[in-house]
């Protein structure tokens, strides 16, 4: 489980995230929603180490992240795909993909999860070969999403893994999400989409300028009246 | 046969300004920063042999080791007490700045410990002269040791960079050090290991180039230390190979250009080339230029 208490953040003199208290249970999909720049993506980059937090406490399991080395959180298995895919623009689609399983040891496992990954990223694996930069923005995030995948993780962070994308690719994108989470890996996803990232969310946080006022089912929060009025254009 | 001459001996002018570029252009692949305090790193690395044979008597080879491991430390020091804390500072020129600082501070320790007048340097290579085409050529030992060693260099870091995980490391954290984070790269151990790597070279580099021009001072960094930066622009900054050939070419320019145009232009000429180049081709001769898809 992932439990974030009293977190505050800030860049500088700007308070961005305050007193943010949310939890991830093992199997959920949770969705954090919000306007832009409400500070979803700052409370990924603080759970991973990204960014540093001023005051509060995040635990995963049994792990207390801040305190904990930024590059070996993956080995805890958390996986996080950034807002804007960042993948290596320079290096191959395959490469990319051992990047992903860079901290772990067990060569043979990596090799049986990236057929996984080809297996369900077809166009992946037709373009193996091709730089990272050079692909669409859709293949780009499938590619970013089957890097987090070849960790292994227990719980998968994603960030906006819709922006910019095609409806025809959201949905896409959405599908892969539902299927990520049926083979048991957690999933805490942001996203400004919100009626997507409700209607498929056990549960989900509403943040307003770094203020966590609202949390729910994912139904609930799709019947509530400010909810729609704020995020749902209804 | 004289051209052949001028052409060996510009090739292994250029290998140390290889070998020194190579340090430069990681440096600024990785940490996306320019060490000007790099040629001083050479100057330091000359000293440290120096001293060893000098003053403690040891066997070059010996020497050399000692001088790699001074700069060595000397190079991860500098990033961990100069750039690291700099490393998110709003602007980039804060480290720039800080660089040429730290390039005075060499400069001026160094100064202050052996003096202004320069130094006769030892040469470290005991292998004799080659002598071709009934003694028309001769290829001095220095220069034998100078190119073997830039091609060794080469092959291995090639090697590391694309064989081995640190290598691996060190291109994710220079296409994207918050993804490489995510991926489980200790991204500021990367940047050490660059400049470890890099101030590792750059002894070999003011060694090799102390033996082929015997002078030592606290200066003697500084003229190769901006060439070699220039022939890592000139090959494309950021890229190993690049640094490389532009390394070779920008000694062999300068050799010939001495010989046949002037000496005292030699340098100009070197900057002029430059300047020609980047006008055709802004990246570098091997700057990579991949179109992104946003």
């Amino acid at each position: 489980m992932l439990k974030l208490e009293n977190v505050d953040v800030s860049y500088g003199a700007i308070h961005a995230i305050h007193g943010a208290t949310m939890e991830v249970r093992d199997g959920e999909i949770v969705s954090l929603i919000g306007a832009n720049g409400a500070g979803k993506t700052t409370i990924l980059h603080t759970i991973t180490g990204l960014k540093k937090a001023d005051s509060g406490k995040i635990t995963y399991n049994n792990a207390d992240l801040l305190k904990t080395e930024p590059s070996k959180i993956v080995t805890l298995g958390m996986a996080h795909v950034p807002e804007g895919r960042h993948v290596f623009p320079q290096m191959t689609v395959e490469e990319n993909l051992e990047m992903g399983a860079y901290a772990s040891k067990n060569q043979e496992k990596v090799r049986d999860i990236m057929k996984d990954v080809y297996e369900k990223f077809p166009r992946l694996k037709e373009r193996k070969k091709q730089l990272a930069g050079t692909l669409s923005g859709g293949e780009q995030q499938m590619l970013a999403v089957g890097r987090a995948l070849m960790s292994s993780p227990s719980i998968i962070l994603m960030d906006e893994p819709s922006m910019g994308l095609s409806p025809l690719l959201v949905k896409e994108i959405f599908s892969i999400i539902k299927e990520v989470h049926r083979q048991g890996i957690t999933v805490l996803l942001v996203e400004q989409n919100a009626k997507m990232a409700l209607s498929i969310a056990d549960r989900a946080y509403v943040l307003e300028t770094g203020h966590i006022t609202l949390t729910g089912t994912g139904q609930e929060l799709l019947n509530n009246e400010n909810v729609k009025k704020a995020y749902l254009g209804a | 046969m004289s051209f052949l001459s001028y052409m060996i001996n510009g090739i292994s002018l250029g290998s140390v300004y290889a070998i020194i570029a190579l340090g430069y252009t990681m440096v600024y692949g990785i940490a996306k920063m320019l060490n000007f305090a790099h040629g001083d790193v050479i100057m330091v690395g000359g000293y440290a042999a120096l001293m060893m044979m000098m003053n403690a008597g040891a066997h070059p080879l010996l020497a050399v080791l000692v001088a790699i491991v001074v700069c060595t430390v000397l190079g991860v020091t500098i990033e961990k007490i100069a750039y690291r804390p700099l490393r998110n500072a709003s602007s980039p020129l804060a480290v720039l700045i800080t660089a040429i600082g730290v390039s005075y501070f060499l400069q001026n320790i160094v100064l202050l410990i052996f003096g202004s007048s320069p130094k006769s340097f030892q040469s470290v290579v005991t292998i004799p002269d080659l002598k071709l085409a009934g003694g028309a050529l001769m290829i001095t030992g220095e220069t034998i040791v100078t190119i073997l060693s830039c091609i060794v260099i080469m092959i291995a870091l090639t090697t590391f960079v694309n064989k081995t995980k640190a290598g691996q490391a060190m291109l994710a954290v220079s296409e994207d050090k918050g993804a490489a984070q995510l991926m489980g790269i200790n991204v500021n151990g990367t940047i050490a290991l660059t400049f470890a790597i890099g101030s590792g070279l750059a002894a070999i580099a003011g060694v090799l180039l102390c033996s082929s021009y015997p002078s030592l001072s606290p200066y003697t960094g500084s003229m190769p230390g901006i060439k070699a930066f220039v022939a890592a622009v000139f090959g494309g900054i950021g890229s190993i190979p690049g640094a490389m050939i532009g390394g070779i070419l920008l000694g062999v320019i300068e050799i010939l250009g001495k010989a046949y145009i002037s000496a005292q232009l030699a340098d100009a000429i070197v900057f002029g080339v430059l300047i020609v180049v980047l006008l055709v081709k802004p990246t570098g001769l091997l700057g990579k230029q991949v179109q992104e898809k946003v």
